[in-house]
């Protein structure tokens, strides 16, 4: 919902980030302010993923120019850790799948880490795994996750469902999902929009990287951005994705620069 | 050169002059086995980097030290070792500097399984025994064998008659006490004819110094026998550890073992598996987790000698510090053993840019109608892995700990007993937090 007084969460001002020495985002701004749904959507090769992973703090995507102010403060100069822990979440395009590591043991120590962050007190393999179990029915996930190892033989859409369980369990400030609606099928969807639907409260924002219309049937946003060529290039509200939808994307570049509703 | 064969057939003979003199047992066979195996060890030199199964393990240090037998045995009482104690396993022989600890034990002499110490054992099953004692871990071209076969007296032997069921696993405890101590464990295990046991072979130190164990096992699984055997050695940082493991497995027989190197200065392990008979299996699988200036050396031998034999091998060496992890894992396919199946992998995760890791596959095949598949990886911790942890909010150094603890756990998982499991998780996740 957009609220004019609502508290500006993250502003993003004239980034430049490049991968291998190759410049990918070239001047980009954003601001979210509490209470938001952005979805970025773009051509393949725009910068949305990148976008999304230097916020995160990826070690492989260096930003060369700008600055990225997290609830005022600086979140280039943290730790991917201290970013997580300040309340930013990145959901992966493609989950890393980590053998050995059961996917309860992680859940565990990152929501733990994220408690104590907040001063609280860590829950116990107990008591955990009845929140994780309650967590995981509102996603319509088989609780036989909780032995496997992270994402290890996972679906695509499983993959998907454990990140947005993730986040469900850490209650990211700002969740940004990377194309967490690609390789879904129809009731996957569904189940992932429910997940962000529940987040997505005055305290907190969601800014969603698509490549397709699809998720904006379940998930409305308040703004739409179009990105090209490492920029945004045009910002409407949620008809916009409905236009790019009938029209592509090549009129959005046609545009002159700057042409923000 | 010279000059060195001197002086290392020089330490072997100091090794045999410190041990007290053993009196002559009633069985002749195993006074001329031990006669015989001194003869060995006073020819035998201590090999060298020049010996190619020797390549990268120098054992300069270990002969540059003087090691004695402990000649008054250390007396412990059970609070100072109960925590090296598994709940699975009730039946325990423990072995203190070598020495047999009856006070500590709680041997088994039931229909099912016999676990005695060895001079017991020769009392009541001389027969059964003569056949595979000394017999399986051949000692003519082996300077520590022959000297631990020279030394033969206490140890552990565990007999499963046909087809019984060992209710519960066998723990084989041996304990080192003091600095500057050599002891040679010994253990054998006979499992007849459609057997089933399991035994956990666990060598492990009350002290941080500098001690020597010299070990050796022989297994003999007759037809359709199944053994499987863990074996953990996790003694000082400071030890040296030299062991071998000699298997036969008869007709349709199975073997699983668990190798885990956690400790010693310098540790060798030589695993000889023969598949004697037709349609035997194995799986072999071991993982060595070193840090500082450990050298950790395992070399096995599966020897598909009969048609239609199974392996399966999965080795793992986890190397931090400036340690050297070494694995030679040889299949030898002899003519004539068709249909056989085999698989080896070896992979390896160097914790840091001084550790070093030297891993050979040796594929030797003499008959045309085999499979056998290998293949080896060295590698670090994959970077999109620990990033993706720390984007949940893990610190870098808990996200690369628990990837470490993760690559180790693949074998550690594989031990059926769940308290030794857990246990040797703790130590893994332990030992990395601390490099």
């Amino acid at each position: 919902m957009i609220r004019p007084e609502a508290k500006t969460l993250l502003e993003v001002r004239a980034l430049r980030a490049s991968v291998s020495g190759i410049e990918i985002l070239k001047g980009l701004d954003l601001t979210v302010k509490a209470g938001e749904i952005h979805a970025i959507m773009g051509p393949n090769g725009s910068g949305k993923s990148t976008f999304a992973k230097a916020l995160a703090g990826h070690p492989a995507y260096s930003v060369t120019e700008g600055t990225v102010l997290f609830e005022g403060r600086n979140l280039l100069e943290l730790e991917p850790e201290a970013r997580a822990r300040a309340g930013v979440f990145l959901g992966f395009q493609y989950p890393i799948e980590i053998p050995g590591v059961a996917n309860s043991q992680f859940l565990r120590l990152a929501y733990n880490t994220a408690r104590s962050e907040r001063g609280e007190d860590e829950l116990d393999p107990l008591e955990f795994d009845d929140l994780v179990r309650e967590k995981m029915k509102l996603l319509e996930m088989n609780p036989d996750f909780l032995d496997r190892s992270v994402n290890e033989g996972f679906s695509g859409g499983e993959k998907k469902r454990n990140e947005i369980l993730q986040m469900a369990l850490l209650e990211p400030r700002l969740a940004i999902l990377d194309e967490t609606d690609s390789g879904l099928d129809i009731d996957a969807l569904r189940v992932v929009a429910h997940g962000v639907n529940r987040l997505a409260t005055p305290d907190h924002a969601v800014v969603l990287v698509t490549h397709y219309q699809r998720l904006l049937n379940y998930i409305v946003p308040d703004y739409v951005h179009v990105m090209g060529a490492g920029r945004i290039l045009k910002t409407g509200g949620p008809e916009l994705a409905l236009e790019l939808e009938t029209r592509g994307y090549d009129w959005v570049s046609a545009e002159p620069a700057g042409a923000a509703a | 050169m010279t000059a060195m064969r001197a002086s290392s057939s020089g330490y072997l003979e100091s090794l045999l002059a410190g041990q007290p003199r053993l009196p002559p047992s009633p069985l002749g066979w195993l006074n001329r086995l031990r006669a015989h195996a001194v003869d060995r060890a006073g020819a035998l030199t201590v090999p060298t980097a020049a010996d190619e199964e020797w390549r990268f393990t120098d054992l300069s240090p270990l002969t540059r030290r003087s090691f004695q037998p402990v000649q008054i045995p250390t007396r412990l009482a059970p609070t100072d070792v109960e925590r090296f104690f598994l709940d699975e396993a009730p039946v325990r022989l423990v072995f203190v500097d070598g020495a047999y600890a009856a006070e500590l034990s709680s041997p088994a002499n039931e229909r099912a399984c016999v676990a005695v110490n060895l001079p017991a054992a020769l009392e009541a099953h001389a027969a059964s025994l003569e056949p595979h004692l000394g017999r399986h871990a051949l000692f003519e071209q082996s300077a520590f064998t022959a000297l631990n076969t020279a030394f033969l007296h206490d140890g552990a032997v565990i007999v499963a008659p046909r087809n019984a069921r060992a209710a519960a696993p066998v723990h084989l405890l041996f304990i080192s006490t003091r600095n500057g101590s050599v002891s040679h464990p010994r253990c054998l295990v006979v499992a007849g004819a459609g057997s089933e046991l399991t035994l956990v072979e666990d060598y492990v130190a009350l002290h941080e110094e500098s001690s020597f164990t010299n070990a050796v096992t022989e297994i003999a699984l007759a037809d359709q026998a199944r053994v499987t055997q863990v074996r953990v050695q996790r003694e000082s940082g400071a030890a040296f550890h030299i062991a071998n493991c000699s298997v036969a497995l008869g007709r349709a027989s199975r073997y699983r073992s668990v190798s885990v190197t956690l400790g010693a200065r310098l540790s060798r392990l030589d695993l000889n598996v023969v598949q004697a008979a037709e349609g035997a299996e194995c799986a072999i699988d071991g993982v060595a987790l070193i840090g500082g200036e450990q050298l950790a050396d395992t070399h096995t031998l599966i020897d598909h000698a009969k048609p239609h034999g199974v392996s399966r091998q999965l080795h793992k060496c986890i190397a931090g510090g400036s340690s050297h992890a070494v694995f030679n894992g040889k299949i030898l396919v002899r003519a004539g053993a068709q249909q056989t199946d085999s698989s080896q992998s070896s992979r390896n995760l160097l914790l840091s840019g001084k550790a070093q890791v030297d891993t050979k596959p040796q594929l030797e095949i003499f008959a045309d109608d085999v499979k056998c598949a290998h293949g080896a990886t060295v590698g670090q911790l994959e970077p999109d892995e620990v990033f993706y942890l720390r984007s949940r909010g893990l610190s870098e150094a808990t996200a690369r700990n628990l990837l470490t603890y993760a690559f180790g756990a693949e074998v550690i998982e594989r031990i059926p007993l769940g308290s030794l499991k857990t246990r040797l998780e703790q130590a893994v996740l332990e030992r990395t937090s601390g490099q």
